[in-house]
């Protein structure tokens, strides 16, 4: 009978799509007054954040996949969130993706539902996301979770404060995570304590986990603007900005982003394209002289020390009068402990080698000896993330750019402090300018920091499906590294 | 027909495993280029025959000696290799690249390979192998795609000889050519395998797991064009001249497919506007990373190759342009491989889907021929070496222990090594005819040497039994003789008169198990008709558990248990109502799942209950009434000590028993006018359909009344309770009810402490339980929800429930066991119906799995679940015939097959309806 009704209900999905297409528009307006620093994430307002409204309902107009894809979503979720719209760039992805959080948030699984909902709003909550903290905010309503929970960290099970240490050291510091912490967070873990937690329990966690860490990333890399219909009754609302769909009253304002974006890639048409050449030209050096010089191992590991420190360092300078919103931030205890301070610090990452321990051959049996299914499913997800490639290149076609994401991947594992033997980091200076780093760590490191003007500034002249791809990379990346170091402390704890 | 299964079935009969041994025509084309530079000639290939059963002999005489022991590394191992005098074995690793000495005692570290100031990444080895021909010559694969090999006869300190860094990636394994003393093979991250000939410089040849993927066919177009490729397909492939006789491989397929596809495209659709907008893309895209190479021992020219993708293929050394054979393993990485030392053809793999799988490639498509399941992720496999169907796999994650398996027993490990305390990394045996001496090395930076005696071995430990119903409820029972003999007294079976024994099996003189064999058997035998469970069915399907007042369930229960002649438990519900549905209580009563507060009082009146019932026999509760309007009951309380509870309760009854009886004496007077008005209306008249219909009313407005809210609530729940009520209240029986007015609400007034009867009722319980009938348990449990819930701990509860459900469906009365698992508290249980609950359907016109959640089905774009009838979709009750998949609306279907038996659609099919 559900199946019937949801069924039924994903008939009228393309009437929903351009209903809240539509509904983006007024949001869209806002975008002429854009602040940085936060706040900016939702002045972009159509469903595709930082992409001009015109791309996505291109895509929006969408061929048959796409369509049973959207059917998919809806039938499963009974929305069709912005995130599913900015994703369907690459369908491909799309559908593993959701499949994914399906699985995690509605199939069998060691947790009880509005568990998994309460853990995904804590782990988005650790960036301040609210677009994410919203929707399972009502998600975790609507399967019977206490409303009291909401009220901050403290107020829900003891089992789920114990959580919350490991929340915090897995979305900013995940290289500090020790066995120690497993054994916190599992205190008791073989008695039969009512707030200990099973290695089945935890490891379904922590995938719930890294998956809503990464997932605000992408929400703030592609500046996912809030859902139109979500109400603010008991959301955390954000306090700027009411979730109101607003159409009504500022109809007729979209003209003007459209003419905002048209400026803003005049201006930058010239050199962009220089940019895009330059890289070209880079890579194909790299392809043909990678014999020719073949760096001393020393040298091959100093770069990668000097990539990692180089990492700690790169950031944009106008996001320091930025602070924690205060709704948000009640599900977690200091908020003063985020990616920042330890770089102010300089402390040092040890590094990790995945030679040691890899997702395809540790994590995953991990993952999959206790909490089935799941680690299959991961492990499809990053392979798509990882080979997705459509051979384009902004204008250019027939590119092989295996080298470029694979720059891109180790780049981000290497601000994690996890080292590839065979990689040659000098390709990544190479490969990687300055403003696309900023964009790189801001997102992985401290997404709610994330502004429009990062998103533009970096690779111009590229089309918006390929920053959206590079997202999926950065997310995926960042997901495996939080996975690797929470997998590896498990399996210590284990031995 | 007794089903008396062979109970010992522990060692499966070994087959002679007919294994051909059949000579493979090896296409040996001696004029080939690259087989010319590798010196593999037909002259070489003879002459390695040669020097291998020489070296054979030469090896199998000698006596190895040792002992089980361990020595510690400075860090951890990543793999090792034995020397070909078993004497010698090399430890590599991230930072550690030793050689050790077995000696008798010890081993002893005989040389450091790892030297220079600041060891480079060159030396931080994935894998190590030394040479079976060359006790000189080592290769190791580093993790940043170097191969080095070493001469450990170079004078200098550093033994380091040739260095090859054509891998882009991690090489994750080297093997050396087991005859040929400088052919070394290398299986990378990067996809590709490299040969190299020791004496030049660089490798001879490259293959690549890439090109031959497309062997597999597989095809991804975006967008929906999938259905004309096979129809293309086979029609070029039909006209192709080299097809038609049989002479095409699968890759050559693939690139005809290839090519017709694109001209397709080009010349068809494009013309057409009808490209399919969607990029089209290859299988082939990405190569996929080489986990394991290994030489074929009996072929000189073939090496396997394991993919990360779960392939395995099969190459021949001289054609680097494509392989010979693939097929698909595993279910993930295959991490490993390794050919039989004596069976040409037999490979085993090992993948990260925790399977060893043991392939027979010399017949026309590789054969499955043994699984072993093991429980993590298989790292290495190695065959063990004289021993034909053993072979020792270690894991690569949580387990680390290494397991020692005879494939034709797979579900327990033959031997099993526990010496290590993380992950084995490498195994070896330590020379190639001794099969007792296991080297392994391990995370935890050890490398040991396992004897094979000293092996733990599960099977010792598992005590077999075996346990089987016959098909008319005997029940027969083996063990070892030893453990029977243990507990004396029973008398071995002697064989059945009536059904021959025809479990004798022909005992293998090979098998080490066959000692276990001798077991006691033992028959139970049921008296005839005495294992009927005829009457479990029907109480199952019969019980009503929720969804009516206490009051009416009991009744319900009970008049059920009487029908089947079941007086005991007859009694017990109808004693718990008594207890739980006294008139004072009824409000709480009433709603069946809540408030368990004051709901046990009238311990009493259960007792005299039981007692008049013994008496007289069934149905005569009517007496009752008047046993207890006159206070002559207490006299009957006392001698009451007869029936179904265990003495230990009567005595503890008995003792609060006169008191209470009292008490009740005492309050009748204060009285409401409820109690005033039963007697009066009871006793004198006994009109049995009168009476009840006054009774219930009032009932009823008691009932109403005082909860209000919380009632009310109950009733919304499920409307169709209170809608029906009224009826079944007329229809229960109903003097029971009208005895209980009078009294137990007597006794509500008298306070007798609330949790009174719980301790008799869990006693009660636990005292069905253990009598085998849970499902008394069980329902009484359910019935009474909260009252006796919290008497009861939790583990206790469960463990009832899910012995119930499993007999419900052992007798496949899923409806109940389904009601159980829904009514039942434990969320243990309760999330057994969570579990589970997808329903896959097939497209029933392309017979297809539905793979999206709508009603269309993907590839053939129409809609799945037409009625047949009325050909629109079906989005409610869709009922289908299962022999031709035709159905509709179950009304239509209902109302067409009145009128006609074919099937709606017309397909000729005779359907049933049932």
């Amino acid at each position: 009978m559900r199946l019937a009704t949801a069924a039924s209900e994903a008939y009228t999905t393309p009437l929903a799509v351009s209903e809240l297409l539509g509904c983006k528009q007024c949001a869209a307006g806002r975008d002429q007054d854009e602040v940085p620093g936060r706040g900016a994430e939702r002045a972009a307002g159509y469903p595709g954040g930082w992409a001009p409204r015109r791309a996505i309902l291109q895509v929006g107009s969408e061929d048959a996949q796409m369509h049973a894809l959207f059917a998919d979503s809806f039938a499963a979720l009974g929305r069709l969130d912005n995130i599913t719209l900015v994703m369907v760039f690459h369908p491909q992805y799309l559908e593993s993706f959701l499949k994914t959080q399906h699985y995690l948030l509605q199939m069998d699984g060691p947790l009880p539902l509005h568990y998994r909902h309460y853990i995904g709003i804590m782990a988005a909550a650790r960036h301040q996301c609210s677009y994410l903290v919203n929707l399972h905010v009502n998600d975790f309503l609507h399967v019977g979770g206490d409303p009291k929970w909401l009220n901050g960290l403290e107020n829900a099970p003891q089992k789920l404060q114990n959580l919350g240490e490991l929340n915090k050291v897995l979305a900013h510091r995940p290289w500090l995570i020790t066995k120690e912490h497993i054994e916190v967070s599992n205190e008791g873990l073989l008695k039969a304590e009512e707030h200990s937690w099973s290695l089945a329990e935890l490891v379904h966690a922590v995938v719930l986990l890294t998956h809503y860490h990464s997932l605000a990333s992408f929400t703030f890399g592609c500046g996912i603007s809030p859902e139109i219909h979500c109400d603010g009754g008991h959301t955390f609302r954000p306090p700027s900005v009411s979730n109101y769909c607003i159409c009504d009253i500022t109809n007729g304002n979209h003209s003007v982003d459209e003419m905002q974006v048209n400026s803003a890639e005049n201006v930058s048409v010239s050199d962009s394209f220089f940019e895009v050449e330059a890289l070209m030209e880079k890579m194909r050096q790299l392809q043909e002289c990678r014999d020719e010089e073949e760096a001393s191992q020393e040298e091959m590991a100093s770069r990668f020390e000097i990539e990692k420190r180089e990492s700690m360092f790169v950031f944009s300078s106008d996001d320091e009068e930025v602070t924690p919103a205060r709704d948000v931030s009640r599900h977690f205890e200091d908020t003063s402990y985020g990616y920042k301070d330890f770089s102010r610090h300089g402390m040092h990452v040890p590094t990790f080698r995945v030679q040691d321990y890899c997702w395809e051959d540790h994590g995953y049996s991990l993952v999959n000896r206790l909490y089935p299914d799941v680690g299959q499913l991961i492990d499809e997800k990053f392979h798509i993330a990882y080979n997705l490639t459509y051979n384009t290149m902004a204008m250019h076609k027939d590119v092989d750019t295996s080298m470029l994401r694979r720059a891109i991947w180790n780049y981000i594992h290497c601000m994690f402090g996890i080292r590839y033997d065979d990689y040659d980091y000098g390709e990544i200076n190479q490969l990687l300018d300055r403003s696309f780093k900023v964009y790189i760590k801001t997102v992985v490191c401290t997404p709610e920091k994330v502004t429009k003007r990062m998103y533009d500034s970096f690779w111009r002249q590229f089309k918006h499906s390929e920053k959206v791809h590079v997202n999926l990379l950065l997310i995926e990346a960042r997901m495996q590294a939080e996975l690797l170091y929470a997998l590896r402390a498990i399996t210590r704890y284990m031995t | 027909t007794s089903a008396l299964c062979s109970l010992l079935s522990f060692v499966p009969p070994q087959s002679p495993a007919a294994l051909g041994l059949v000579p493979r025509a090896d296409r040996v084309n001696s004029g080939s280029h690259l087989a010319s530079l590798l010196g593999l000639t037909d002259s070489g290939f003879s002459d390695s025959m040669e020097k291998m059963s020489r070296v054979t002999t030469a090896l199998g005489g000698s006596v190895l000696t040792g002992r089980t022991m361990h020595c510690h590394l400075d860090a951890p191992a990543n793999a090792i290799s034995v020397c070909r005098d078993a004497a010698q074995v090399v430890v590599a690793g991230r930072s550690i690249f030793k050689i050790y000495a077995i000696e008798e005692e010890q081993f002893v570290e005989k040389l450091n390979l790892r030297v220079g100031r600041k060891p480079s990444l060159n030396l931080s080895c994935a894998d190590v192998v030394w040479h079976q021909m060359d006790e000189n010559l080592l290769a190791t694969a580093a993790t940043n795609g170097v191969v080095v090999t070493w001469n450990l006869g170079r004078p200098s300190r550093n033994k380091q000889d040739q260095l090859f860094t054509e891998h882009k990636r991690t090489v994750n394994k080297v093997c050396f050519h087991p005859t040929e003393a400088h052919v070394l093979l290398s299986g990378s991250q990067d996809g590709f395998m490299k040969c190299f000939d020791l004496r030049r410089k660089d490798s001879v040849s490259t293959f690549s797991g890439e090109a031959t993927e497309a062997g597999q066919g597989r095809w991804w177009v975006m967008t929906g064009w999938v259905p004309v490729l096979p129809v293309l397909s086979c029609c070029v492939l039909r006209l192709h001249p080299s097809f038609a006789h049989g002479q095409m491989r699968d890759a050559e397929c693939e690139d005809v497919l290839k090519t017709t596809w694109l001209l397709w495209r080009l010349c068809v659709a494009a013309p057409l506007g009808t490209l399919p907008s969607g990029p089209l893309f290859w299988a082939t895209g990405q190569s996929e990373s080489v986990r394991d190479v290994q030489f074929s021992i009996r072929d000189y020219f073939t090496f396997a190759s394991t993919f990360e993708n779960g392939n395995v293929q099969l190459w021949d050394i001289r054609r680097p342009d494509r392989c010979e054979r693939m097929f698909t393993a595993h279910n993930g990485p295959v991490f490993c491989c390794d050919w039989h030392p004596e069976d040409r053809g037999w490979l085993a793999t090992g993948g990260r889907d925790k399977m060893v799988k043991v392939w027979d490639m010399t017949t026309h498509r590789a054969k499955e021929m043994h699984c072993v399941q093991t429980i993590a992720s298989v790292a290495r496999v190695k065959w063990r070496p004289e021993c034909r169907h053993h072979l020792a796999t270690c894991s690569m994650m949580v387990d680390h222990n290494i397991y020692v398996w005879d494939v034709r027993r797979p579900f327990v490990p033959a031997a099993m090594f526990e010496e290590h305390r993380d992950v084995t990394t490498g195994i070896a045996w330590r020379h190639p005819h001794d099969p007792s001496f296991l080297l392994s090395g391990s995370k935890d930076s050890s490398l040991c040497q396992h004897l094979f005696r000293d092996a733990s071995q599960p099977v010792e430990r598992a005590n077999p039994e075996g346990l089987c119903y016959g098909l008319f409820g005997d029940l027969a029972f083996a063990a070892k003789e030893s453990l029977v003999a243990a507990e004396s007294g029973r008398k071995p079976y002697t064989g059945d008169r009536r059904h021959p024994i025809f479990f004798k099996r022909k005992l293998d003189p090979a098998e080490p198990f066959a000692g276990l064999a001798s077991s006691a058997l033992s028959v139970f035998e049921t008296e005839p008709g005495g294992s009927a469970m005829r009457w479990f069915v029907d109480t199952a399907e019969r019980y009503a558990l929720a969804g009516r007042p206490l009051a009416e369930l009991c009744d319900h229960n009970a008049k059920v248990a009487r029908e089947l002649g079941r007086n005991q438990v007859a009694q017990t519900w109808t004693m718990l109502r008594t207890i739980y549905c006294s008139p004072g209580l009824l409000p709480t009563a009433n709603l069946s799942h809540s408030v368990g507060k004051g709901g046990s009082c009238g311990l009493q009146l259960m007792n005299s209950f039981n007692l008049k019932d013994m008496a007289p026999g069934l149905g005569s509760e009517t007496r009752l009434d008047r046993s207890k309007g006159d206070a002559r009951s207490d006299t009957v309380l006392l001698d009451s000590s007869a029936t179904l509870i265990t003495n230990e309760d009567n005595e503890e009854t008995e003792g609060s028993d006169v008191p209470a009886d009292y008490l009740l004496g005492d309050v009748e007077g204060e009285d409401d006018e409820l109690y005033l008005l039963d007697p009066e209306h009871t006793h004198p008249e006994e009109p049995e359909c009168v009476l009840p219909q006054e009774a219930f009313p009032l009932r009823h407005e008691i009932v109403d009344t005082p909860p209000g809210p919380e009632h009310l609530q109950d009733k919304a729940d499920s409307p169709h309770v209170s809608g029906s009520e009224a009826d079944v209240a007329s229809l229960a029986p109903m003097d029971s009810s009208f005895s209980l007015l009078s009294v137990s609400h007597a006794l509500y007034d008298s306070r007798l402490p609330p949790d009174f009867f719980s301790v008799l009722v869990r006693d009660m319980l636990h005292f069905y339980a253990e009598q085998g009938d849970v499902q008394m348990a069980v329902s009484v449990l359910i019935v009474l929800g909260e009252r006796v819930r919290k008497d009861i701990d939790e583990q206790t509860q469960e463990h009832w429930y899910t012995s119930y459900i499993d007999l419900l469906q052992r007798f496949r009365l899923w409806n109940v066991s389904n009601e159980v698992v829904k009514l039942s508290t434990s969320r243990a249980v309760s999330c057994l119906n969570q579990a589970s609950t997808t329903l896959h359907v097939n497209c029933s016109h392309c017979k297809r799995p539905m793979s999206s959640r709508g009603w269309v089905c993907d590839r053939c774009h129409r809609c799945a679940s037409m009625c047949a009838v009325c050909h629109h979709v079906v989005k409610g009750l869709f009922v289908w015939c299962q022999g031709c998949s035709h159905g509709g609306h179950l009304q239509h279907i209902m109302k067409w097959l009145e009128g006609s038996s074919h099937c709606p659609a017309g397909c000729g099919h005779l359907c049933e309806y049932s």
